[in-house]
Order: structure tokens, then C-alpha cells, then sequence
């Protein structure tokens, strides 16, 4: 160290000479960097925010548990059917079997599968929410899935609550193949049941919703919403550009976009979602 | 004719039979066009009767199988086709209208393939645009007013991935569909003629029965794609067609359709006057069925059938 060259300068200011070994460590997570404009603030900003950006309002990706938690009166509600989990019964093997992705799924993230249901109440109305986690699977859409959603419509029938589904799912989950597409059949079906019954169906698309998602309930809302910026579409980019071999404009398939072509009622802001929910079951009742 | 690799058997014989047929002989052929012809059946039954998964597939894309229109020349007979969705086009990749089927008035609706490299672009290889669907929906409308039932023929290589087709909402229109065709009130018979991929299929393809001729398949994905995402390579389209499980035989064994029906010895191509009267015989057979039943108890049992597809496990948390 002593023969260390020493600048002509110096930094006056404390702490700058500190040596690397004797800095003070940042905890993990007390900084977070925007996916969106890549600014970096606080965690706690982050979370006082529900996930979205303070400079450029990027919706992060968040699971069903922070919907349930931002949406329910109190964060007060109960999970449903909890007890519902996906089988390998085709034997389906890719890079590994479907049976061993399960597991490994499972331990990775605590989920039981890529869909949680819940009931409790919204700005005082009785909501039966079904929520995605994009972490199981890419949020695929599976048998589970699908059974979710028909014993969610049938809570939501049976309780007389409003129903809604926020996507963010890749599509269709091909480990369970033509029992995964016809859950689009399934959810449709049961659908029209809800319906029947008169009760509101609200569908949230999140960042992404495609394929048979976007091709079944996210599509049939009697109020079809998204986030900000979120990808909304049937057939990825990366699909279309490979199959027309042309580059896809600027902005195609976002939140944005389908509000443009009328496929959305409104754009809503997480930090508005409650109340806009809130809002709109109201009005449903008066 | 064309044939495809693993009929190169038959493709022998049928030369054999040209030649014996047509040339000029100086000698009288050992074996009799006759005698060949008869190996020959038996050489179409043989390999036709243990067909993988992958050559089936590839008898369903066969370029001279019959599609929608050829189906309907022969089973039916007065049909006037109907055009447009009455909001932005004609999709030429789904037809559809109204003919007479056994003495009845049917409505039947298919996706459409071309016949020749020209036609093939035209009907956009059979890839419906969501203006297709539409025209589907406004079709089954038009026969539950009427109280025709309503026969739907599947052969899709997928809905089309293109950009209008997403501007003008391809997951809004599939969906509509599936919603609205749960609840049709007329006998609604769904049959896949040749390929069943994804959304793209299913969109005309919610009814009280779904039958399968004999060599199509159908599946979430198509195996190149499925291939594709999951093997992160074209190459492993045959292991991904076995994994998928999407031939006739897999899928009544699952318990996802409701029949089989056969198609003459060397498959649908070979002889399709015979498949049109084995698809025509299994229609009048269930539209009879159908018409049993009452229109509410018709709804109940699709959507009872559809809520009850899924396969878990109830474990306690």
C-alpha cells in the first residue's frame, strides 16, 4: 500500500477513501431497479407504490397473494380451494418430465399451482377474485386452471358475488395438451352460467396475457381491463414476426394497443385498481 | 397422386398395376392387374392399420385429402354458400351455408384449404383471420334462427398469426365462440376432417358431439411448434407428437371425443367418395341422436360435458 501512488487531487468529502473491504455492506433488496426505465430507488418506494415505478409507472410483474392483498377490504379474505393440484397423467417428457417440472416448481416457489382463488370484499361488495402467478409454469393454463375457474364461478353463483379473473399466462399449458385446450372450452362454458346468473364478470389482463387465455375467459368480460403496458395478445410477437417476417411497429399488442382497436373498456393504474373495482361493483348494485 | 414416404409400397404396386394396365406387352405379365390389386389393398391395410402418430399426421396434411367443399359436394346436395362476417370481410379460410343433408336442412361450416399452390394462398392454408370466426358465429346465429342444425368440419393448421389478424382481435373472436356456441339451441355435431391445432380449431369447434375421422389429429399446439418451445428445435417434431397425444385413437382413450369415424383403406385421399359416406352415415346417426333431446337438455349436457374435462388431484394443504 505504501507504494501506492498518490493523486495530485483528494477527495475531501467522508467515506469516499474508504477501502472496498471496509464499506459498509447494502442489504439485499433495498434498491430495485425499474424493468421498465431502469432507474433505481427504493424498495420501500416500490412497495408504497404496488409494484410500479415512481418515475416511469412500469408495472412490475406481482403475484396473486399482492392482488389479494391490494384488492380485499382489510387484506382480509379466504383462499379457495387450495387443495386442487396439477398430475403428470399423459407421462409427458421434454427436457424433463412433466411430473419432475411439478416438484421442482413446487420447491422453487411455494405454489401448488399457477392460479389461487379468493373471496372477501371490495370497497364492502363481495368479489370471488382468480388470480395468476406467472412464476408456476409461466402462469400456463392446466386442468387446475381451469377447475379453479369453474369452482370460483360456482362460489361466485352460489354467494351471489361479482367474478373476476386477472391473467398473466402464456397461454395454454402444453405438458397437459388437449386437456389444456379444452379448459378454454370449460372456462366459456361455465361462463355462460355466470351469466345466466346476472352477476358481473371482470377480466384484469396483466403483463403477458396470450394465447388460449386471451382465446377464452380473458376475452369474454362483461368489463375488459388491463394494466398499463401490458402485453395482450393471441399469438406472441416473436410468432407473428417469424410468420409474416416482418418487424412488428412499436407499442403492437400492448394495453394501449387493444384499447385503441376496442378490445379493452379502460386502462387501469394498480395504485387505482381498488378503488375503480370498488367504484364499478357499486354501480353494478345501484 | 402424391405419396408420402412410408407408402412407397403402395406407390410401387400402383405403378405395377399402371403397367400391366396400359403398356404394351410382348409377354403376358406374370400377375394379373387383378391379383395386384388385391396386394395392393392388402399393402394399404397393412401399413395403414399401424400408423405412428407422426405418419398420421402426415396423412391428415395429405395435399389431395378432401377439405370442407369436397365434403359438401358429396354428402349434400342444394348448398348455397354464404359469405362475410356483415362488419370488415369474406374470410376465404372458413366457408360455410346452408344444403340439404339426408332430405334436412343443415348449415354446415369448415375451415377451407386450397387445392392447388394458388388456392392454398387464397384460403390462407386453411388459417382462419378473426373475420372467419365472425362469419361462423353469424352463420350458427342464422341457423338457430331457423332451428337448422349446425355441422362443423375442422382442418386448421392454427388461426393465423398475423398482425391484422391480432388488430382485429383473433383471441376476441375465437373466444366469442367458444362462449356462444355452448349455448346454441340446435343439435351442433363437430368433426375434425383432417388437422385440429389449438384456438384455431376449437373456435368452430364447441357442440354436443365432437367425432374424429380416422387419420387427423388433434392437439393444443402442433408438434413443430410444441417442438419448438419446449426443445428449443424444429427437429424434435415426432417425439412431440407422440408426447402431445393427439390422434383420434389417443383422444377417445382420454375421453375427449365421442367417436371414431373410419376412413377407406390408403386414408381419406385414396378413395373420397368412400370417407364422404362414412362422415355423411356417422352425421345422420347422431344429428338423430340429438334430436331426442330437447334444447335446454342439449345445453345442460354441453356445458355438464365441457365441466367436467380436466384431470387433478385433491390433496390437503
Amino acid at each position: 500500500m505504501s507504494q501506492e501512488r498518490v493523486p495530485w487531487w483528494k477527495r475531501l468529502r467522508k467515506g469516499v477513501e474508504t477501502n472496498t473491504e471496509q464499506k459498509l455492506e447494502t442489504p439485499d433488496g433495498v434498491w430495485h431497479k425499474c424493468n421498465g426505465c431502469k432507474k433505481v430507488y427504493l424498495t420501500t418506494q416500490l412497495e408504497e407504490n404496488l409494484y410500479t415505478c415512481p418515475h416511469c409507472n412500469y408495472h412490475e410483474r406481482v403475484d396473486a397473494e399482492a392482488y389479494f392483498s391490494i384488492l380485499f377490504d382489510e387484506e382480509d379474505y379466504n383462499e379457495l380451494f387450495r387443495e386442487l393440484t396439477p398430475v403428470d397423467f399423459l407421462e409427458f417428457t421434454d427436457s424433463k418430465p412433466y411430473s419432475k417440472r411439478i416438484t421442482e416448481t413446487e420447491d422453487k416457489t411455494g405454489l401448488r399451482e399457477s392460479m389461487r382463488v379468493a373471496s372477501g370484499k371490495t370497497g364492502g361488495y363481495r368479489l370471488t377474485v382468480a388470480a395468476m402467478d406467472f412464476r408456476y409454469i409461466g402462469g400456463s393454463m392446466g386442468s387446475v386452471m381451469g377447475e379453479k375457474i369453474a369452482r370460483g364461478i360456482d362460489h361466485a353463483i352460489k354467494n351471489k358475488t361479482a367474478f373476476m379473473i386477472i391473467s398473466r399466462s402464456g397461454g395454454a399449458r402444453m405438458q397437459e395438451s388437449a386437456f389444456s385446450l379444452m379448459q378454454m372450452a370449460k372456462t366459456s362454458a361455465k361462463l355462460t352460467q355466470l351469466a345466466e346468473a346476472k352477476l358481473p364478470y371482470i377480466s384484469l389482463m396483466t403483463n403477458p396475457t396470450t394465447g388460449g387465455v386471451t382465446a377464452s375467459f380473458a376475452m369474454l368480460g362483461d368489463f375488459n381491463i388491463a394494466e398499463p403496458g401490458a402485453l395482450i395478445g393471441f399469438a406472441g410477437p416473436r410468432v407473428i414476426e417469424e410468420t409474416t417476417r416482418k418487424k412488428l411497429p412499436e407499442g403492437f399488442q400492448t394495453s394501449e394497443f387493444q384499447l385503441e382497436n376496442g378490445f379493452l373498456d379502460f386502462i387501469i393504474d394498480r395504485k387505482e385498481l381498488k378503488s375503480k373495482i370498488g367504484q364499478l361493483l357499486g354501480l353494478m348494485q345501484g | 397422386m402424391t405419396y408420402l414416404d412410408f407408402e412407397k409400397p403402395i406407390e410401387e404396386l400402383q405403378k405395377q398395376i399402371d403397367h400391366v394396365r396400359n403398356g404394351k406387352h410382348l409377354i403376358k405379365p406374370k400377375v394379373s392387374a387383378e391379383e395386384l390389386e388385391i396386394r395392393l389393398r392388402e399393402t394399404q391395410n397393412d401399413i395403414y392399420s399401424r400408423l405412428s402418430t407422426w405418419q398420421r399426421i402426415q396423412v391428415s396434411r395429405h395435399p389431395e385429402r378432401p377439405y370442407t367443399l369436397a365434403y359438401i359436394e358429396k354428402m349434400t346436395t342444394n348448398f348455397i354458400e354464404l359469405f362475410g362476417d356483415r362488419s370488415f370481410r369474406d374470410d376465404k379460410a372458413i366457408v360455410g351455408g346452408f344444403a340439404e343433408l339426408n332430405g334436412e336442412t343443415v348449415m354446415i361450416i369448415g375451415h377451407q384449404k386450397g387445392i392447388n399452390t394458388k388456392m392454398r394462398q387464397y384460403r390462407n392454408f386453411g388459417m382462419p383471420n378473426p373475420e372467419g370466426y365472425r362469419k361462423a358465429l353469424r352463420l350458427m346465429k342464422l341457423a338457430e334462427k331457423f332451428n337448422k342444425p349446425i355441422i362443423t368440419l375442422i382442418d386448421t393448421p392454427g388461426a393465423y398469426p398475423g398482425e391484422e389478424a391480432e388488430q382485429r382481435g383473433q383471441g376476441e373472436a375465437i373466444a366469442r365462440n367458444l362462449f356462444e356456441m355452448v349455448t346454441l339451441k340446435v343439435p351442433v355435431l363437430c368433426i375434425v376432417i383432417g388437422e385440429g391445432a389449438s384456438g384455431g380449431a376449437l373456435g368452430i369447434g364447441i357442440g354436443d358431439r365432437l367425432m374424429m375421422l380416422e387419420n387427423t389429429w388433434y392437439s393444443v399446439i402442433s408438434p413443430e411448434s410444441c417442438s419448438s418451445i419446449l426443445w428449443r428445435s424444429w427437429d424434435f417434431k415426432e417425439k412431440a407428437a407422440n408426447a402431445l397425444k393427439p390422434t383420434p385413437q389417443d383422444l377417445l382413450q382420454l375421453g375427449i371425443i365421442d367417436g371414431i369415424i373410419p376412413e377407406p383403406p390408403g386414408g381419406a385421399h385414396a378413395n373420397p367418395d368412400e370417407a364422404a359416406s362414412n362422415l355423411k352415415a356417422a352425421i345422420i346417426a347422431n344429428l338423430t341422436e340429438l334430436k331426442k333431446l330437447s334444447a335446454e337438455e342439449r345445453i345442460t349436457k354441453r356445458i355438464d360435458r365441457y365441466s367436467h374435462i380436466g384431470i387433478y388431484q385433491t390433496e390437503q394443504a
